[in-house]
């Protein structure tokens, strides 16, 4: 699952589409996690507190991830990451 | 092959044939319907690993925020009369030999490896542990990453307030 996230990542050209990639790389980093913590160290509680601090943490990426694409449409008016290249105006 | 491999398969099937069709979709709104199936497809998997509270979890913030979220976000950046063009850029081949030489190197280190697996699962409810946890051991990283979720929602709203 992290190699399909990544090869949607880096080929996508609609910016939405790239951080859907992201957004299953960090899904399926979490189940790594999950099941390195089931497996091998049950007793402890710390793969599934980083498991939830991951998903805190994607869901404030994909907030500012996405707001930024919004803020970006409104005055380019696409979305399209090959048309978005300038880095001034 | 027991019933829960059974479970595993079927599940991790449909994650994965979800996730291949959300990279691979011409229509960006079908992407992001088939993220919400993966999504739910990730909870199943996560109450196949003992990890109930992290499926709820799962549920509530990735379909039920991050989904929504990001099917607002194509509503809002649709232009009217463009046709749906082909999604994939020019790097895509190298993009696709990338992945999947990546997956044969992480397969390898992953199957080659040995590692020491403990059979039965927690006796005690993680809820409990783990809230125990979080104002204990984790307190820290809770509070900070309380912090870092404030700051990036009012950052969000501040990018994307209409001027």
């Amino acid at each position: 699952m992290f190699c399909i996230g990544l090869y949607g990542a880096l080929s996508r050209r609609n910016a939405i589409g790239i951080l859907m990639g992201v957004e299953l790389i960090l899904n399926a980093v979490n189940i790594n996690l999950v099941a390195f913590w089931r497996y091998l160290t049950p007793d402890k509680l710390t793969g599934l507190a980083f498991a939830i601090f991951v998903m805190a943490i994607a869901a404030a990426e994909a907030a500012v991830g996405l707001a930024l694409i919004i803020a970006i449409y409104r005055t380019r008016d696409t979305v399209t990451v090959e048309e978005i290249d300038l880095l001034k105006f | 092959m027991t019933v829960p491999q059974i479970i595993f398969l079927f599940v991790s099937a449909v994650t994965l044939g979800a996730a291949i069709l959300v990279v691979s979709a011409r229509n960006v709104l079908h992407s992001a319907v088939l993220l919400a199936l993966s999504f739910f497809g990730v909870a199943i998997l996560y109450v196949l690993l003992d990890a109930p509270y992290l499926a709820a979890a799962q549920v509530l913030v990735y379909i039920g925020a991050i989904s929504i979220l990001i099917v607002f976000a194509i509503m809002l950046s649709r232009k009217v009369a463009a046709p749906d063009l082909v999604q994939r850029n020019e790097q895509w081949l190298v993009a696709l030999v990338v992945a999947v030489l990546l997956f044969g190197v992480l397969a390898y280190t992953v199957l080659q490896a040995g590692w020491p697996v403990a059979r039965e699962a927690l006796s005690v409810d993680a809820v409990g542990g783990l809230g125990q946890a979080f104002m204990g051991e984790f307190a820290l990283p809770f509070e900070v990453v309380s912090l870092v979720l404030l700051v990036a929602l009012v950052g969000a709203i501040i990018i994307a307030r209409e001027r």
